[in-house]
């Protein structure tokens, strides 16, 4: 988000690790989440995501540092007067209330009179468009709908910040697409901040501002979708964002590029502008599958590999080929359709594949190497 | 096939001998409380209302039926209670000792029951609270509550556990989610705890007979009648307390599995 230095805090999180008896789930964790973001957290299952999520809806206590809300501590803040709502992966609806009653529920917490609370849910069944379901019973609800009417029982409340835990992974995809719709533009219209936990990198892109990438319960990147995309900080996020292919070599000549000597030849890169390589550092050099382009007959450049053609995915109009290296290890590129018409490819066959210097990007032991 | 339909027809032929020799003592129970012969011979005489007539003239057997009834009530209140607190306590917190707290709770009703009421008896007499009604009452909520935390637990087991942190999301304190939605989700449980153990207790027979003292309740009642005089007034009382029972068993049966398939449908 380009005005997020600009805007303040509203979350910050100071040093805050979490322990279950022996198990650390988040590790010295600093972050700082401004006032109308949208935020994705994005990590493999156990890397400390929910754990971060549920301590900042002050269910959970954090055993190192703290978190604070609008520079308040978090539990610190009354349950009733913290208002920072989840929408919670299984929904969590009240199965014995109805959805009027359900998205009534927080502020009844609050003592809100009746007529007014009424009033305040049917305000946001209509927004969620779904105020003709105000007396079913969440039994008789689509996931879609449900989906919806849990939104409303967040929002009634009209909270400086909306939690978000895994919302859409019980969806169906085209359903997930149309949820997605649904909360970009709800948080553009409220301008309040979301923060949204997945493991689901299409979700995690197509919505946020920033992308927090956690491993182990350590922030292994924040950035946004495009930083994290193109320039992946550590071997970690560039194996699990996007589809990346991985050289491992080490710094053979310096000049206006670099050559990298790797198992199967030696490649240039480009060091960009911050780059500080000394002949024998040891990196990895990620070629991002999308950026790579194939050919039948070998094109004599030097940044250039021969492969054997294993299969091919399609999804849409773009295609993912899976093919093999030399050495056996995998490679794959991410072509248009219309392209890869071109060329046809049986299974066993040879093809090159090509990048150019500018395109590969460099990590070394988890720093970024190029701008 | 035909040997698989053989098998079958086998089977169903056991499970209706094993219906017939559960029920019938009972079947015969009731049959003879509407006989007019005093003895219970075949052929059977005419039908009479003469004998539920009797037990109903009995000042004592209404007293029985008063003493019960309030026994009962109280019983099934208190034990549902407990009941709920104990199954709360197993669905929420871990604690060091939590097998032995469980299996503390849920052992009364593997004792059997005359030592129960021998020591029920022992300890009540000694601090100069026997024979009274409440002395069936503490007897019975001792024996009565594993049973209502048992039903308790079962709906508990199936809550999702979001919904309590949602309640407390959503700004409830501890006591409020406890009030707003594990409450509410338990209410069919809790309803069903609530049939069962005053079933339970109101049939109950050797507990109670040593405890109640003056104030005999229905169970005990009828082994006095029994012990008086052979005739079919003990198959009429007999077959109203059986009736009473079933029909607590039974309402706690079905309001658990109504419930609980709805619940179960809508995936949550």
């Amino acid at each position: 988000m380009s005005d997020s230095s600009s805007s303040r805090p509203l979350v910050t999180f100071d040093g805050v690790s979490k322990r279950y008896g022996g198990v650390t789930a988040v590790h010295t964790m600093n972050l700082e989440i401004y006032e109308g973001e949208f935020l994705a957290i994005m990590g493999p299952s156990g890397c400390g995501k929910t754990t971060s999520l549920r301590m900042l809806a002050g269910l959970e206590e954090p055993s190192d540092g703290e978190i604070r809300l609008d520079g308040q501590r978090i539990n610190e803040i009354n349950s009733v007067e913290r208002d920072t709502p989840m929408v919670w992966q299984s929904l969590a609806l009240f199965p014995f209330l109805n959805v009027q009653k359900n998205v009534e529920f927080g502020l009844k917490m609050r003592q809100v009179p009746a007529a007014e609370r009424q009033a305040r849910a049917r305000k946001w069944l209509e927004r969620m468009e779904i105020l003709e379901l105000a007396e079913r019973d969440i039994s008789q609800l689509s996931g879609g709908q449900k989906q919806r009417v849990a939104l409303a029982r967040s929002l009634v409340t009209e909270p400086r910040i909306l939690l978000l835990d895994e919302p859409l992974s019980a969806l169906d995809a085209n359903l997930v697409i149309r949820m997605q719709g649904v909360l970009s533009r709800l948080q553009k219209e409220l301008g309040i901040t979301f923060v949204y936990v997945t493991h689901s990198q299409s979700e995690a892109f197509a919505m946020s501002d920033r992308v927090v990438i956690m491993s182990q319960g350590r922030i292994e990147q924040l950035g946004s979708p495009k930083e994290i995309y193109r320039s992946p900080a550590s071997r970690f996020v560039a194996d699990f964002v996007g589809a990346n292919n991985i050289l491992s070599g080490s710094v053979s000549q310096v000049g206006s590029n670099l050559e990298i000597e790797t198992a199967l030849g030696i490649f240039q890169c480009d060091p960009g502008s911050k780059g500080a390589h000394r002949v024998g550092d040891s990196l990895d050099m990620v070629i991002s599958a999308d950026l790579v382009q194939i050919s039948q007959d070998d094109p004599r450049i030097q940044n250039s590999l021969q492969c054997r053609f294993i299969s091919e995915e399609f999804v849409g109009s773009i295609v993912t080929l899976f093919a093999e290296l030399q050495d056996g290890s995998d490679f794959k590129i991410q072509t248009r359709q219309r392209d890869l018409a071109k060329i046809s490819l049986e299974e066993g066959d040879t093809f090159f594949v090509s990048w150019s210097a500018a395109d590969a990007h460099l990590i070394s032991s988890g720093r970024v190497l190029d701008a | 096939m035909s040997k698989g339909a053989s098998k079958n027809l086998l089977l169903r032929g056991y499970v209706v001998l094993v219906f017939i020799f559960v029920f019938t003592p009972i079947v015969t129970s009731f049959i003879f409380s509407v006989n007019s012969d005093r003895f219970p011979t075949i052929p059977l005489g005419h039908f009479t209302t003469h004998w539920y007539e009797t037990i109903f003239a009995d000042p004592d057997v209404w007293d029985a039926f008063r003493v019960s009834g309030i026994v009962s009530i109280t019983v099934a209140t208190l034990a549902t209670f407990i009941g709920f607190c104990t199954a709360y306590t197993d669905y929420r917190y871990n604690f060091t000792g939590k097998a032995l707290y469980l299996s503390l709770a849920l052992l009364p009703p593997t004792i059997p029951l005359v030592i129960m009421g021998l020591a029920m008896l022992a300890l009540l007499a000694r601090i100069n609270m026997s024979g009274e009604i409440y002395s069936i009452v503490v007897s019975h909520v001792v024996l009565c509550s594993p049973f209502a935390m048992a039903v308790i637990r079962m709906r508990l087991a199936q809550i999702n556990p979001d919904l309590e942190s949602a309640a407390w999301n959503l700004g409830a304190s501890n006591w409020r989610a406890m009030r707003e939605v594990i409450v509410p989700f338990c209410r069919p449980a809790i309803a069903s705890a609530f049939c069962l153990t005053a079933a339970v207790s109101f049939d109950e027979f050797a507990v109670a007979w040593f405890v109640s003292g003056l104030n005999k309740t229905v169970p005990v009642i009828i082994l006095e009648i029994l012990q008086g005089n052979t005739d079919p007034q003990i198959n009429a009382i007999g077959s109203i307390v059986f009736i009473t029972s079933m029909t607590l068993v039974i309402l706690a049966q079905l309001i658990l599995m109504r419930k609980t398939i709805n619940q179960t449908a809508t995936g949550i």
